[in-house]
């Protein structure tokens, strides 16, 4: 068993990449789209040329990198860390796409989304501070 | 109005059960230690062999069409608050099937969260 204090770093460590890759993933791959424009015909040849421009937009495949890491990040700290501590801690990344929106997009964030965004983060404070493993390795393959 | 409820339904029930199941499978091949890149895809080999990751990639994958199908019927401001309510949902589940202890100031820390999602995607209205 891990110790108290490393636990809750490299659980909140994970948690930190998380709640970065995944809105970062996001807003990349809305930009690398948004540069490509709308798909406007629906034959399949231009699908498959439209998919073919998309495979090689850098940002689409840094957006695609993000959103691995995220998953990554996820998984692993699930072999150590319960469910109900990741879910909700991991809602802290609805802040951080509302400020990317913000700062790196421009968009207006009403005073009710940053009411949100300070209960979601008290939320994530709250589960942050109960002890992120309860159960041993119990579960047989 | 039917096949609405059961598109939230799915989209709350499937997904959250197959992020339970996914983490079921962490859990069984147990607390990574070592994260240099060949011991970390020696993890990803074991993790493809438990069979709750395919289930929880099947159950993930449904809940996923099931947003699709639901955002087709309402708009995002209406959908998203509901399924903020798959916290809570998880948090029940982490504690039925995974046998996580869920103290009181957890269950307030979830409720908050679920909360603060509902007053963000209403404040883009």
């Amino acid at each position: 068993m891990t110790s108290h204090k490393a636990l809750h770093f490299k659980t909140n460590l994970l948690i930190v990449l998380m709640v970065t890759f995944s809105p970062l993933g996001n807003l990349l791959l809305r930009k690398g789209m948004k540069q490509l424009g709308a798909v406007t015909a629906w034959a399949p040849a231009e699908i498959m040329r439209f998919v073919g421009t998309v495979l090689h937009s850098g940002m689409v495949w840094l957006g695609i990198g993000s959103l691995i890491a995220f998953f990554v990040s996820y998984s692993l700290v699930l072999s150590w860390a319960d469910y109900s501590y990741v879910q909700p801690a991991s809602a802290a990344a609805y802040g951080v796409s509302a400020l990317l929106g913000r700062f790196v997009l421009g968009e207006l964030v009403s005073p009710l989304q940053w009411a949100g965004i300070l209960i979601i983060c008290l939320g994530v404070v709250v589960v942050g501070r109960t002890p992120p493993q309860t159960t041993e390795q119990l579960y047989a393959r | 109005m039917l096949a609405e409820l059961v598109l939230f339904l799915l989209v709350m029930l499937a997904g959250t059960a197959g992020e339970l199941c996914v983490a079921r499978a962490m859990r069984t091949v147990g607390e990574v230690t070592d994260f240099r890149p060949a011991a970390l895809l020696g993890v990803a080999w074991r993790t493809m062999r438990v069979v709750w990751t395919w289930i929880g990639l099947g159950l993930m994958t449904v809940g996923f069409f099931a947003l699709l199908g639901v955002l087709s019927i309402e708009n995002v401001s209406f959908v998203v608050p509901v399924t903020a309510l798959s916290y809570a949902v998880g948090a029940l589940g982490g504690r039925v099937f995974l046998r996580e202890q869920i103290s009181p100031a957890r269950w307030a820390g979830v409720s908050l969260v679920c909360l603060g999602v509902i007053l963000l995607v209403a404040g883009k209205r």
